[in-house]
């Protein structure tokens, strides 16, 4: 059955981590389905860089958070906080194209 | 019946109040505070102590007040009052960010309210000298450098003035000289962070104010000098929590958790907030995270979701002088809405680096907001918006007028940009027009040229012939001042603590 990652998820949210990163975070409901995520790595580079139009060398790293059940996504933004042309200085509304990842689940 | 009501909470406090005393008997209560003395009066070794010697110091724990997550955010007089109840050992509160972005460290301005920074601060002074309990801000004035220092300290007098309150106030600017950056620069000894791109004399140069975050060392001197109230200027924000404990032998790896976790306040609390009150209370071997307001509890989860909150390694925090490291840290709920914590380490790292924040003025921008209607032209709104551009462009460069043109399109692409993945159009776009020029006069002009450009132009297949955009304002264009940019966001190695020099200055009458 496809699932989409809002079944799965209590968390999806961006932020800056400083004024050249961006960070995103996916926090699972529990730890079954973050299991399920990082075995499979559903959350890879190669997605990443699809969803976010960045080289991967434009990925500073994809971390697994066991302590709460999550995944760590932090990427280099576009430009600089603040910069012209910027369109978020906090960064907090770029979580949106993670909202889109389906896997495959027998549940 | 309100009455009854407060003296029954009065007597239940005098009651708690006894119960503490039988618990030690006067005598031991003496020898305690002399041997915390003694701990203040020590030198600055930042020795660890015996875990279970500091439980005997402090048998409740040391606890720590942390009112709200920015200072200015508000928080409400209830759970301050709940935690002052607490008896804490130290009120700490986090005052800046670069979150905002470039511009209030380049301006010299605070991104928080005057109003509230004051109010919020009224009642941590107040309380805090009654109850002689020590006070310590950091990051003045959101962004710490001097202004922003000053902008805090005359507040601070303000309020000493009108409340009668007299003290010992410490302050400890984190100006990085501009020789010392430079000199840094030319031996190489500045290091970008990831993605920052390698900054160059020019940019040194033109920042107003360098600044660097510091750690504890600069803040265990000023309570070593009995400063009372201590006012920092940019600085690791868990530091101004984890200082005091550290001076006095704490584990620095969970005092400074702690104060990570702390400094957010009850951000880090369900539900959350950035205006409300939190305890923390550090042990020998663990810390505790308490509520001071019924309405939230912490949870492991919240808790630990926390640390992954605006860093980039929630295993591996980075600040002045080392790493704390999170590999074996546990969360555990205690069952009554706190949580306990263990296992966070700190690891120096040599040689010692800060990291240190400037930006530089770059322009002046004029901004106009308006809508689209017209489905043809949204239709064509990216192809439009070049040819604007272009002939724009090139008006302004016979007139010897040199700037940029953004547009912010909202319905479209205005919160991702060229990363938005979808590329469906609303009914309506919202267009924002951005014009930045080298003054604010050149800022007006790009800004009003292209706005009267794109009302008028005649794009392919135009059928409303009157005027492309609707402005919901008289006047539709806005100037909003100088624009800044990030500068310099690099490590720089400190050979001393030197760099941060504390002040001490009596405010009011000696005691």
């Amino acid at each position: 059955m496809k699932r989409n990652i809002l079944d799965v998820a209590r968390v999806i949210r961006s932020k800056n981590s400083g004024p050249y990163e961006l960070t995103l975070d996916i926090l699972f409901k529990d730890r079954k389905w973050y299991d399920l995520f990082k075995n499979r790595k559903i959350v890879n580079e190669e997605l990443i860089s699809q969803l976010y139009k960045v080289k991967q060398d434009e990925i500073l790293g994809i971390i697994w958070f066991e302590p709460v059940s999550a995944v760590k996504i932090t990427i280099r933004r576009p430009c600089p906080s603040g910069s012209p042309g910027d369109t978020d200085i906090y960064g907090a509304q770029q979580h949106a194209p993670l909202l889109g990842i389906e896997f495959e689940s027998e549940e | 019946m309100k009455e009854k009501k407060h003296q029954k909470e009065k007597d239940k406090k005098n009651k708690k109040a006894i119960h503490r005393k039988s618990t030690s008997t006067v005598r031991e209560t003496e020898e305690r505070e002399g041997r915390k003395q003694k701990l203040l009066n020590a030198a600055l070794d930042l020795e660890r102590r015996d875990p279970k010697e500091l439980d005997r110091l402090f048998p409740e724990g040391f606890k720590v007040l942390s009112p709200t997550a920015i200072l200015g955010y508000g928080f409400p007089p209830e759970s301050f009052f709940r935690g002052i109840e607490r008896n804490p050992q130290l009120i700490a509160v986090d005052g800046g960010s670069t979150d905002p972005g470039p511009y209030y460290l380049g301006a010299g301005k605070s991104f928080t309210n005057r109003a509230f920074v004051k109010r919020d601060l009224r009642f941590m002074l107040v309380e805090g000298l009654k109850h002689q309990i020590p006070v310590v801000i950091g990051t003045a004035g959101g962004s710490g450098a001097l202004p922003h220092l000053e902008w805090c300290k005359e507040i601070i007098l303000e309020i000493a003035k009108e409340e009668g309150l007299s003290f010992q106030l410490g302050i400890i600017p984190a100006d990085i000289p501009k020789p010392v950056v430079l000199k840094a620069f030319e031996e190489g000894a500045l290091r970008p962070l990831p993605f920052v791109p390698p900054v160059n004399r020019r940019a040194i140069e033109e920042s107003p104010y360098i600044v660097a975050q510091f750690g504890v060392e600069p803040i265990i001197e000023a309570h070593r000098k009995g400063c009372e109230v201590i006012l920092c200027g940019r600085c690791f924000d868990p530091a101004v929590f984890a200082a005091l404990p550290i001076m006095l032998g704490y584990d620095p790896g969970l005092a400074l958790h702690m104060g990570k976790i702390l400094e957010c306040a009850a951000i880090a609390a369900t539900p959350g907030s950035g205006a409300d009150c939190v305890l923390g209370i550090l042990k020998g071997d663990c810390f505790i995270l308490e509520s001071l307001n019924p309405a939230r509890v912490f949870t492991s989860a919240s808790t630990a979701a926390h640390t992954l909150y605006e860093k980039s390694d929630p295993y591996h925090l980075y600040g002045p002088g080392g790493m704390i490291n999170l590999e074996k840290t546990t969360f555990i709920e205690l069952g009554d809405g706190r949580v306990e914590v263990r296992g966070s380490r700190f690891e120096p790292i040599q040689p010692y680096t800060i990291k240190l924040e400037g930006s530089r003025p770059i322009g002046f921008r004029t901004i106009c907001l308006a809508g689209v209607r017209d489905p043809i032209m949204i239709q064509g709104i990216d192809g439009i918006l070049e040819e604007v551009r272009a002939q724009v462009s090139s008006l302004m460069e016979k007139e010897g007028i040199r700037g940029a043109i953004y547009f912010h399109l909202y319905g479209k692409n205005g919160v991702m940009g060229s990363r938005e993945p979808i590329q469906s159009f609303g009914h309506e776009l919202g267009v924002l027009i951005d014009a930045i020029g080298e003054t604010q006069k050149d800022a007006d002009t790009l800004c009003s040229v292209t706005r009267s450009t794109l009302l008028h132009y005649g794009y392919k297949g135009r059928i409303a012939t009157a005027g492309n955009l609707a402005f919901p304002f008289s006047p539709s264009d806005t100037p909003m001042g100088e624009v800044y940019e990030f500068s310099v966001y690099h490590l720089m190695e400190i050979p001393s603590q030197r760099l941060f020099p504390l002040k001490v200055e009596q405010v009011g009458g000696k005691g």
